[in-house]
């Protein structure tokens, strides 16, 4: 399947669905590598932050001495 | 006085004119983006309005812009999010105007996004504003408000909006409506 990209002329009006050319596909499939690692590096952040908030909660309940990233994400 | 468009009558007075420049609409088989050329240099400002989904294999998926064709990594941006109180900014070569809707939110539900361009045709470095709400049936996602800049100072005459910086297709059904806004007594331009 081809891909393509939607282009309207604003001064015609004509609305074109245009193949990309191999450059913009080129560019596509870099961005496409970036958005995935971009996600799952977010997606690791996002759990690691996780996991420091329930280490926190853990050490704030068992009287343990937190980390100062764990304490900034209690109280900022 | 003949106010034929939006938000005309101010006092008794023709104060802002919004004008459809045009739409597109995605069709079967889906688009990499929805793009506008040659837009006139007629309005003082622009404002998008887009309702699209991607084909992402996630709840939600990045939703991006670009002026004029520029991939160099002349974007920036700062956005709160989710709880309110949450930022986040970064750079890249796409603008971001927030997270949108993927291929695993709830079946057919589209994001809607509003993006304003003000002064598009002056020659500072142009802004963008942005509010994208995701939809997925009261599960998992997203309100985001965001500023952005890009570093440029050319009028815009073309604008292109895409998720995942061109990394997914926008899926059928997804448009965008492109307005020009006229500031001044009587609709003349004004920056």
């Amino acid at each position: 399947m081809s891909l393509t990209k939607i282009v309207v002329n604003c001064e015609t009006g004509i609305t074109e669905e245009v193949e990309l050319t191999a450059e913009e596909i080129a560019e596509l499939e870099a961005a496409r590598t970036q958005a995935l690692a971009d996600r799952e590096a977010a997606e690791a952040e996002a759990a690691r932050i996780e996991a420091l908030k329930v280490s926190a909660k853990a050490k704030l309940v068992s009287g343990e001495k937190l980390t100062a990233e764990e304490a900034s994400l209690l109280i900022g | 006085m003949d106010c034929r468009f939006d938000f005309c009558f101010v006092r008794g007075e023709c104060v802002v004119f919004q004008t459809l420049i045009a739409s597109a609409t995605v069709g079967a088989g889906g688009a990499t983006s929805m793009s506008f050329t040659s837009i006139p240099q007629t309005f003082t400002d622009l404002m998008l309005v887009v309702s699209a989904r991607s084909a992402l294999a996630a709840t939600v998926s990045g939703q991006y812009l670009r002026f004029n064709g520029d991939g160099a990594n002349n974007y920036t941006w700062v956005a709160v999010f989710g709880d309110g109180s949450t930022a986040s900014s970064a750079a890249s070569s796409f603008g971001f105007i927030g997270n949108g809707v993927g291929a695993s939110a709830t079946t057919s539900v589209f994001g809607n996004a509003q993006i304003y361009i003000p002064n598009y045709t002056n020659s500072a470095l142009k802004y963008w504003s942005s509010e994208l709400v995701g939809e997925n049936n009261g599960s998992t996602s997203e309100i985001r408000l965001l500023t952005g800049l890009w570093n440029n100072t050319a009028a815009i005459n073309q604008i292109s909006v895409n998720f995942e910086n061109q990394g997914s297709n926008t899926v059928q059904f997804s448009t965008a409506y492109l307005y020009g806004i006229l500031k001044g007594t009587g609709g003349a331009t004004a920056s």
